[in-house]
């Protein structure tokens, strides 16, 4: 066989692969929207779920998607910032280091179920926070803080090395040139990972069934104080979120439109992932504009 | 403006088991400047660096000896490695603007010093800027993007940001070798102009320039200094053989 035909066959064999993963997410997106977005409306997405009865919505679990989000990224944030600063810039280079860094590649791999049955043993249980947004909070925090760390880590290491020294030799510390040169050029690599995260954590059902829970108290959106246990606000109350709605009803759903119910809210979190993902992009791509080219 | 000086004793710098520098003492004057010329990996930039502590970033990297400002040996390990930077300005071979404006750029340092009073910073600016010889281009767009300059432009303005917070001293690694020939000349002029005021170290590569530029020349060969005398003798009179074939090209 002759290099050209060689060549030919491999370009094929690749465009065929290429084109077979396309199809395949291109379909799995298409049958979930196209099943899905006829059932979502503005009633769906705000009411109360029906237990026994047709027409519920899925407004307090994407409410509670939604909360738990921002409480997962309120606690991941500064410590995986932190963490990750440390990773790259003041760990020494030695074993330790490269143990930890292990330990963080590890955790990140840890099956999401695995992490949900530690959280009902150790922060359900042990330390009583019984099922609660909180306890789904720190459970996610679990799975998601190595890959805050790595993410951070990665944009640090990415900032030139002449742009820290440049700093440094103006005689600017250690800190404030990490603060004010190197994350702002990291930023854009920080902030995008951040959102994917943020994705991956909205989607998430197994790490939550045995921490923030299988149901939600009967919700009164026009209470506002965080300490009532019907307050949508408390964060230490049980709280069921979209994906484990969406697992629940598939699996115990007595509605007679439970199918519909769980098509439409299906067909919710993938938008909402997709919008994640393009907001990181679109994000991702301004900042790096906006940090390095002309105004 | 004070004189001040510079002087290496005995500076040793080993990465690992390997020394890339090997007993080096030399002493720069004020108000000169003294190139380092020397072949690829002679040790010429290694030596640079370790005169403002950058090589302490680097891991695995040891530096032994003195080197002394007045009276300070500021390499020994209770030398205040942040505040001595600021007496020393580093200039890099590839121009290296902060992602800010180039206002920012200049006015990051001094604020940082303590110079928070917003008409001293945008005096400091202007000065830093008319001293590098690049107010003229930028004072009508101070807030646009500093990477939106040309390479000479954004090398002139690391030197104005260097200037910016008062240093004793410039270091300058091969500060025009990214460059054309027109920006070149124009950082030869600055150098010339600089001097005036501050002690420059500039590393070159290029032969002409250091003959062009400095009053003293070192010629840098294995780690070790071969020869270190008065530019114009370094270039038409050496005294060692080695120096010779350097610079008449029949190595390096």
């Amino acid at each position: 066989m002759s290099a050209k035909t060689a060549d030919k066959i491999a370009t094929a064999v690749i465009v065929g692969v290429a084109a077979f993963i396309v199809l395949v997410l291109a379909g799995l997106l298409g049958f979930i929207l196209y099943r899905g977005v006829g059932h979502i409306s503005f009633h769906f997405l705000t009411s109360a779920p029906e237990t026994i009865r047709k027409g519920g919505g899925i407004g307090p679990q994407l409410f509670n998607s939604v909360f738990l989000l921002v409480l997962t990224m309120i606690i991941t944030i500064p410590i995986g910032l932190g963490a990750g600063i440390y990773m790259s810039e003041y760990a020494p280079a030695n074993k330790i280091t490269s143990g930890i860094r292990l330990i963080v590649e590890v955790l990140s791999s840890v099956p999401s179920i695995v992490v949900g049955l530690f959280g009902l043993l150790v922060i359900v249980n042990l330390f009583g926070f019984g099922f609660s947004l909180f306890s789904g909070a720190l459970a996610l925090t679990v799975f998601n803080l190595p890959l805050m760390v790595r993410i951070t880590e990665q944009g640090l290491k990415g900032v030139p090395r002449e742009q820290k020294e440049a700093s440094l030799a103006l005689g600017l510390s250690k800190w404030k040139t990490i603060t004010s040169v190197m994350l702002p050029i990291a930023m854009p690599v920080i902030l995008t990972g951040t959102i994917l995260a943020a994705g991956r954590v909205f989607g998430e059902a197994a790490a939550l069934l045995f921490t923030a829970g299988m149901s939600s108290p009967r919700l009164d959106f026009t209470n506002w104080n965080p300490l009532s246990p019907f307050s949508p606000l408390n964060p230490f109350r049980p709280a069921e979120t979209l994906a484990v709605h969406i697992w629940k009803i598939n699996s115990e759903g007595l509605a007679p439109d439970a199918a519909q119910i769980a098509a439409g809210a299906s067909a919710v979190l993938v938008i909402t992932v997709l919008v994640f993902n393009f907001a990181a992009r679109w994000l991702g791509r301004y900042m790096y504009r906006k940090f390095t080219a002309i105004k | 403006m004070q004189s001040i000086g510079l002087s290496a004793k005995d500076l040793t710098v080993s990465y690992g088991d390997h020394a890339a520098v090997k007993r080096v003492s030399l002493d720069f004057s004020a108000k000169q400047v003294t190139a380092l010329i020397g072949p690829s990996g002679c040790g010429k930039s290694t030596f640079l660096r370790s005169l403002n502590r950058m090589n302490d970033l680097i891991p695995n990297c040891t530096v032994t000896g003195e080197i002394w400002i007045r009276d300070q040996n500021i390499n020994s390990p209770s030398t205040d490695v942040v505040s001595l930077r600021q007496k020393i300005g580093m200039v890099w071979q590839r121009p290296n603007p902060f992602h800010k404006s180039i206002y920012e750029n200049i006015a990051f340092g001094p604020r940082y010093h303590g110079t928070k009073n917003k008409k001293k910073l945008d005096e400091i600016v202007e000065q830093s800027l008319r001293k590098a010889a690049l107010w003229e281009e930028t004072k009508d767009r101070l807030h646009n993007s500093a990477l939106a300059l040309s390479g000479g432009q954004q090398q002139r303005l690391c030197i104005a940001r260097s200037i910016a917070v008062k240093p004793d001293i410039i270091l300058m690694d091969e500060p025009a070798s990214a460059l054309d020939p027109v920006s070149t000349s124009k950082i030869e002029e600055l150098i010339s102009e600089l001097k005036q005021d501050y002690c420059i170290v500039i590393v070159t590569h290029n032969m002409h320039q250091a003959a062009r530029v400095s009053e003293k020349t070192a010629f840098f060969l294995n780690g070790e200094v071969v020869e270190y005398d008065d530019t114009p003798k370094i270039f038409t009179n050496p005294q060692r053989p080695e120096t010779n074939d350097y610079i008449t090209g029949r190595f390096g």
